[in-house]
């Protein structure tokens, strides 16, 4: 048998770029009560998120690291900074910001974004937002996107306390609770009843400080009938110590509201991700998550949707990437809560180098849940012999109405798409990268056309290499 | 005086250890066409595979001269950019690259330059058409969901928008009802007559062959050519088959 031509990791350099940490404040390494104080205070929070946090640090300390996923065992609490704060503030305009931080958003493309069809920018580096531009018309219709911490202090400090980490509790698991103990920055977004925001919302966050955590949370309310499509998208620079990223998005959907919320994470290769998602849907509510997993060395990721009204729905659309030395755990949950919900998933997963890719999924149906339907599909990708996808669908169906379907494949390059392609004069690389990308393409095809773009380069980044 | 554009010498091929051509030869000149007929395992597909530079198939002993230059060791890609076409039994589908895309990232290839768009589509518009192919097929993913028929004459319109110094038409007629062969057939000869390419048609049957002038006929059995010959031979073969060859 003819061994697969080994495909190089790509160079990350591109990504990896990095600038000093100047005389930006870092608290000690290790997490006690007096450090969630500290941070509390320097966040000048409300008594009670003070409160909240001191609990959440209770239940960290009280629960186990999870034992059924990838080995996070790289990973030591007492080495992770974790908070660091920039050394500017708040910024309503880019010439504000500080030279060094903007160099670094220019070399992510953000100003360029935000030129473009972006309605607003929340961009977050190191742990505070930096630079937040919301653009007029979105702001006119009524519309709040702004940074948590300020709007805490706001008109809308009780419907902050009223959602905050309600749909994810600190109970969840070790690392909500350390997200609700040290949580800092992230976007706050209310979109009222009936509005349709025309424009994508765009948040783009990104590590710096070595060792630091990021503990971003975002909270997303979408009132009854409103519309909001929001963008999250990530990519950090390389470091030699363990990097953790443990956020938080809630989101809220409304009475016939519709939401999507669409993301590329691309971490650099150290990086722990162990984010929570998490969406409730109301009556005849839909949520879309779309979600593009590259980068970090372990991550854990399964957005979950809550189908709490009558006919609220949910789409899953993924895809994950996990090269050499890349353990990515991803997929969704989907509970049914009510009468004729329903719930979609389709992913892809892609593996190559030895990376291992696995995709786990959950789908309850509660006994209320009559007249349901769930339709989960994955496929996987292998790239070479010694790489691994595995499946892992797990469904708990508690009443007999229901209609449910699985599908799962596994399967590999064939030699045979590749002569197709080369005979028609492409190199074996693009012929690869291009069929790698047309199983991505139910992916990139549901995001906006920037995003799409940059999810094929990051592909074709992925694929390239020495290829003899 | 036509020139020399294909010499194959004492070609051998393998695949998977197992040797299946033994020693072929083939001379062809610029804008001829040749037919190469045989039984089923023959060899004929693994012809033109080799030719193609397929690395499943190991060359292991003679040499194929293409255009003036020693390809026997050349990639997939580099026989493609020189000049070659193989149009597919089996056209492999390809999602996420639209028909059209597709066509117009392998003419860049083989250019190296960009090409117009706005030329291109009106090329394509029209090359389709005498194809009698509908235009939405062109935004379609590659070959994804198309029909025997239409991935067939996918073929012929990327033949005919590449526009190959040699063709290898390898089994383009089988499968396919009377319409579609006629429709192929103009594809041919829109080839020869607008091209002026040379062909190497792999067939069975002689259907396709009917509108052609066939400058010359192999017969290819258990991996040798055993007989070459006119058009003539394609009746006798027609006629009587391969029996007498075996």
């Amino acid at each position: 048998m003819k061994e697969k031509t080994y495909v190089d990791d790509i160079d990350r350099s591109i990504y990896d770029f990095r600038y000093e940490n100047k005389d930006a404040y870092s608290i000690k390494s290790g997490l006690t009560p007096d450090i969630v104080e500290e941070i509390s205070e320097r966040k000048n929070d409300p008594e009670w998120m003070r409160e909240f946090r001191l609990k959440a640090l209770d239940i960290y300390n009280e629960m186990g690291i999870p034992n059924w996923g990838p080995p996070i065992d790289g990973l030591n609490m007492d080495d992770i900074v974790t908070y660091v704060k920039p050394n500017t503030k708040m910024s309503a305009t880019w010439d504000e910001v500080p030279e060094d931080i903007k160099e670094t958003f220019e070399r992510l493309g953000i100003p360029q974004a935000e030129r473009e069809s972006l309605a607003g920018v929340g961009a977050q580096f190191d742990s505070e937002l930096v630079y937040h531009n919301v653009r007029k018309e979105v702001e006119d219709q009524g519309v709040v996107y702004t940074d948590l911490e300020s709007a805490m202090h706001g008109p809308y400090e009780e419907m902050i306390k009223e959602h905050f980490m309600k749909l994810i509790t600190p109970r969840d698991h070790k690392f909500a609770a350390l997200h609700g103990a040290v949580w800092s920055g992230g976007s706050f977004v209310y979109v009222p009843p009936g509005v349709s925001v025309e424009i994508p919302l765009q948040s783009y966050f990104r590590l710096n400080a070595p060792g630091a955590g990021q503990f971003e949370h975002t909270l997303i309310i979408v009132d009854e009938g409103a519309d909001l499509h929001f963008i999250e998208g990530c990519s950090a620079p390389k470091y030699n110590i363990a990097n953790l990223h443990a956020g938080a998005v809630e989101l809220f959907v409304g009475k016939n509201a519709k939401m999507r919320y669409s993301t590329i994470e691309n971490w650099s290769k150290n990086m722990y991700n162990l984010n929570t998602k998490r969406a409730i849907v109301e009556e005849g509510g839909k949520i879309e998550w779309v979600s593009g997993s590259f980068g970090s060395h372990t991550s854990y990721l399964y957005p979950m949707s809550v189908l709490q009204g009558k006919g609220a729905r949910s789409e899953f659309t993924g895809v994950t990437f996990a090269g050499k030395g890349q353990n990515l755990d991803t997929g969704c949950k989907v509970v049914h809560n009510a009468p004729d919900t329903s719930s979609y998933v389709n992913t892809r997963s892609i593996s190559k180098g030895g990376g291992i890719s696995t995709f786990r999924s959950s789908v309850v149906v509660n006994k209320k849940a009559v007249n349901s339907k769930s339709s989960v599909s994955c496929e996987s990708l292998m790239l070479d012999s010694e790489s691994r996808s595995d499946t892992i669908p797990a469904m708990d169906i508690k009443t007999k109405d229901v209609d449910i379907g699985h599908e799962a494949k596994i399967g590999r390059i064939s030699d045979e798409a590749v002569f197709y392609l080369m005979s028609r004069g492409l190199s074996e690389n693009d012929a690869r990268a291009l069929i790698v990308s047309g199983f991505a393409d139910t992916v990139s095809k549901e995001l906006p056309l920037e995003y799409a773009v940059e999810m094929n380069n990051l592909i074709r980044l992925e694929m390239k290499g020495s290829i003899g | 005086m036509q020139s020399k554009l294909l010499e194959v010498k004492n070609l051998t091929v393998n695949v998977e250890d197992k040797e299946i051509l033994h020693g072929v030869d083939l001379d062809i000149n610029s804008g001829e066409t040749h037919v190469i007929m045989g039984p089923n395992g023959a060899g004929k597909s693994t012809l033109g595979f080799a030719l193609m530079g397929n690395p499943r198939y190991d060359k292991t002993g003679g040499s194929i001269l293409f255009d003036g230059e020693d390809i026997t060791d050349f990639t997939t890609d580099k026989v493609a950019k020189k000049g070659m076409f193989l149009s597919f039994q089996n056209p492999i589908e390809v999602p996420g690259i639209t028909l059209s895309n597709f066509i117009r990232s392998a003419l860049e290839e083989r250019t190296g330059e960009r090409i117009k768009l706005w030329d291109f589509k009106k090329e394509l518009k029209k090359v389709m058409q005498s194809l009698d192919m509908d235009a939405t097929y062109a935004e379609r993913d590659l070959n994804v969901g198309f029909s025997g028929g239409e991935k067939k004459k996918a073929e012929i319109l990327q033949l005919l928008m590449l526009k190959p110094k040699l063709a290898i038409l390898d089994e383009t007629d089988s499968g396919l009802d009377v319409d579609a062969v006629r429709t192929v057939s103009e594809g041919i000869r829109i080839y020869k007559e607008e091209v002026k390419g040379a062909l190497i048609i792999i067939t069975h049957s002689t259907k396709i062959l009917e509108a052609l002038s066939v400058d010359k006929t192999h017969v290819l059995v258990d991996g040798r050519m055993v007989k070459e010959g006119d058009s003539s031979l394609v009746t006798e073969i027609n006629e009587n088959g391969f029996e007498s060859f075996m």
